[in-house]
């Protein structure tokens, strides 16, 4: 008998040998795996693990279906809550979330929710299994800007409600971050982003490519013109920032944006695709959160060395535990407390290396965390010959700016009742990194969700 | 998919195509650009828009091919269909932005080079539609790589110069404008656009003439919304995205050594990819880059 109180372990590809390949790092469980992780469920009452979810899956029901060996039946529950659960599976930071609520991880490790949710939708798709259809449609109208996380939720949630929704995606391919910012080793694009667009497209929504709203058409175009009762604005985080030091426009320094999406979006890593790539052979990523860690590990499979440039300590890293413990096995090395200064620039225009100084934690800032502070005297130089920002984003004004009445906060994001996701325009209701600024695939998610109950019962009551 | 309805040969190396793309075609004002993407392996490319037909919902672009997708467009016909082609992107041209009246009493120059002559089109033909008639220099290297000759001729009062004297004045854009002004025409505003050296060379002179110049900036691009910040462009001590922010800016601004530079960066990568696509399965390496050797 195994001991309730562990986890039932995941297999993941060898870190020496995934360090050069996109396949995927996680295996996940197979159905025996599977069945004797769900069965250390306690299934408690008042389950805390669902007040955890932003998406309020009901995590015991579905948990004790598995155990039960009826997938099936444990991808419809999950099905009434989320629209991409072999995304979340995969990409939810559980450990904060279901499973830092779980009760069985007082004593022991808690259940995993996250790896029984991805082997449940994988089930799912391997057998054929489709989400659950609306009966009949209402024949009202909503239009979704944005196939990323929120989109995809949002439209998902009210074509089962009965809506006639579509979305309208700038880019050449649903998905959003799912596409261009999560690498293939963490999310694979054709067996799990592409299968899971095709599940809300199978619940009726359609999903239209190649339109930029507010350049290709507008927000108050599509309540007039062509006919929306609502429209939901799910269009993401925005555009990269920089560090505002010297030798930043050299070549060889680009956003992690540019970089995660000509590798992810345009596949710049295998041959038949035509994208270059600035490969490096000795790679600097600035920043420490989850794209900073994704970027990383790209361009360590890419062939480099690579140096993750952190001005915190590493308990401060606002990456996932986990993708910084992949990191290290793969071979990324970590300049904690270390802050760019300059980027050092060749006779050519390229970069030749990165000045830094050492930096130590002073006094809590407004954000909690010990402020960092330089280490007078200690500025060294690190030999790079690429680096990559990955310090966040600023919002995108091209909707807001080009709306009549929608308001948008100090720091440019849209603004939108958390609730309901209503905006301060009749009829348009916003969610995710637009409202929130960059955040998480599940917290976009969880806006999606909350918009389309919103929309639904404003469009209920009209 | 959007569909070519027309495909001409301009020049030696330049192709024009007629697409349709409604919602481009409503929305799209001179001076924006759109992306087009060939197939799903090819790369976003963006092009400035050459024309547009609101009615027909058409757009119509000028292009080069220089790498491997470029190449990859050039091989479509009538009939094919990009697999994708979005916009309208960037800011529209700020002449548009000016009151007509303002526009009439101001003597506008169009400084277009090469396949630069595509784009600065639209903008004449606008100010003519809007009763401005503008000056226009179209510069190419000889008599053969002129283009769009006709058009610019029932919009504007045309100039043509060659390099090598075969054709209309001999000497580049510059001498061009040089010449015209010691003839005695007398410009209050420019705008330029052709490859990078010629619009330095351009915003260098007209410094001196002390015309305000309008530049358009086609840099390194991803998604063309912002998104990658791939399109940096220095102006004055400012970094600016060309997607959003431009493509046109004030010329004398700009920092185009720099831009030059910048445009470099993934020549090599792009070399491969294009003798790739040249030599097909032939290509066993030898270009240095593609492990081919190996």
């Amino acid at each position: 008998m195994a001991d309730v109180l562990k986890r039932v372990p995941v297999r993941e590809q060898d870190p020496a040998v995934r360090a050069h390949n996109f396949d995927e790092v996680c295996l996940g469980y197979n159905k025996e795996e599977a069945m004797e992780e769900a069965s250390r469920c306690l299934h408690c009452k008042n389950a805390k693990c669902v007040q955890g979810c932003p998406v309020s899956i009901n995590i015991p029901d579905f948990v004790a279906a598995v155990k039960e060996g009826e997938f099936e039946k444990a991808y419809q529950v999950i099905g009434q809550s989320s629209a991409l659960p072999a995304v979340c599976g995969r990409v939810c930071p559980q450990e904060n979330q279901c499973e830092g609520k779980c009760i069985r991880g007082i004593k022991g490790e808690p259940v995993s929710i996250g790896k029984l949710e991805r082997f449940v939708a994988d089930w799912a798709k391997e057998n054929g299994i489709k989400p659950e259809t609306a009966k009949v449609k209402n024949g009202k109208k909503v239009a979704v800007i944005g196939a990323g996380p929120a989109g995809l939720t949002c439209a998902g949630d009210l074509a089962k409600l009965g809506y006639e929704v579509k979305i309208f995606e700038a880019l050449h391919k649903a998905g959003g971050v799912l596409a261009y910012g999560i690498p293939e080793f963490r999310l694979p694009k054709s067996k799990v982003v592409d299968a899971e667009v095709e599940n809300v497209k199978s619940l009726g929504v359609e999903i239209e490519t190649n339109v930029i709203i507010g350049k290709s058409i507008t927000v108050d175009e599509l309540l007039t013109e062509e006919g929306y009762d609502a429209v939901f604005i799910g269009s993401g985080a925005g555009l990269p920032m920089f560090m505002g030091i010297p030798g930043e426009t050299a070549n060889g320094v680009m956003s992690a944006n540019e970089f995660l999406t000509r590798n992810n979006l345009m596949k710049a890593y295998l041959d038949e695709y035509d994208t270059p790539i600035r490969k490096g052979q000795k790679v600097a990523v600035v920043g420490g959160g989850n794209v900073a860690m994704d970027a990383a590990r790209t361009a360590l499979r890419l062939g480099a060395e690579v140096h993750v440039i952190y001005r915190r300590s590493e308990a401060e890293l606002p990456a996932r535990a986990e993708e910084v413990h992949h990191a290290k096995e793969e071979g990324i090395i970590f300049d904690l407390l270390t802050n760019p200064k300059e980027i050092l620039v060749d006779e050519n225009g390229w970069v030749k290396g990165i000045r830094c100084i050492r930096m130590e934690l002073g006094e809590p800032d407004a954000s909690g965390r010990r402020r960092p502070v330089e280490v007078p005297g200690s500025v060294f130089d690190i030999d790079v010959d690429t680096v990559i920002m990955s310090l966040g984003t600023s919002p995108n004004p091209l909707i807001s700016s080009t709306t009549y009445g929608l308001d948008v906060n100090k720091r440019k994001c849209i603004i939108a009742d958390e609730e309901t996701g209503k905006t301060t325009k009749d009829g348009v209701y916003a969610g995710g990194d637009a409202v929130t600024g960059a955040a998480t695939v599940i917290l976009a998610m969880g806006a999606g969700k909350a918009a389309a109950k919103g929309i639904h019962e404003y469009l209920s009551n009209k | 998919m959007y569909k070519i309805l027309k495909k001409e040969v301009l020049a030696e190396n330049i192709y024009s195509m007629v697409v349709e793309a409604p919602r481009v075609a409503k929305h799209c004002e001179p001076g924006q650009f759109i992306i087009a993407k060939v197939d799903e392996t090819a790369e976003r490319i963006p092009l400035t828009i050459c024309d547009y037909d609101r009615a027909a919902g058409t757009i119509r672009i000028v292009f080069m091919p220089i790498g491997a997708s470029t190449l990859k467009m050039k091989d479509l016909q009538e009939g094919d269909a990009f697999e994708d082609f979005v916009g309208p992107l960037g800011r529209p041209s700020d002449l548009i932005e000016e009151p007509i009246e303002e526009l009439k009493n101001k003597k506008i120059l169009f400084i277009a080079g090469g396949v630069g002559t595509a784009p600065v089109y639209p903008q004449v033909k606008w100010l003519h539609e809007h009763g401005v008639e503008a000056d226009a220099i179209i510069g190419a290297k000889t008599k053969d790589l002129v283009i769009l000759e006709k058009e610019f001729k029932e919009v504007c009062n045309l100039y043509v110069t060659t390099d090598d004297g075969s054709y209309g004045r001999t000497g580049m854009v510059t001498k061009c404008l040089e010449d015209l002004v010691k003839e005695g025409k007398h410009y209050d505003h420019c705008v330029a656009i052709g490859p990078m050296i010629m619009m330095k060379f351009v915003c260098k002179l007209t410094k001196e003439l002390g015309i305000p110049t309008i530049v358009s900036m086609n840099p390194i691009m991803v998604d063309g919304t912002g998104m990658c910040g791939a399109c940096r462009v220095m102006v004055g001590d400012e970094v600016k995205f060309a997607c959003v922010d431009g493509p046109e800016f004030d010329g004398h601004l700009i920092d185009f050594d720099q831009a030059m530079q910048r445009q470099a960066m993934y020549r090599t990568e792009e070399g491969r990819a294009k003798l790739a696509f040249l030599e097909g399965e032939t290509h066993h390496g030898g270009c240095g880059h593609c492990g081919g050797d190996k």
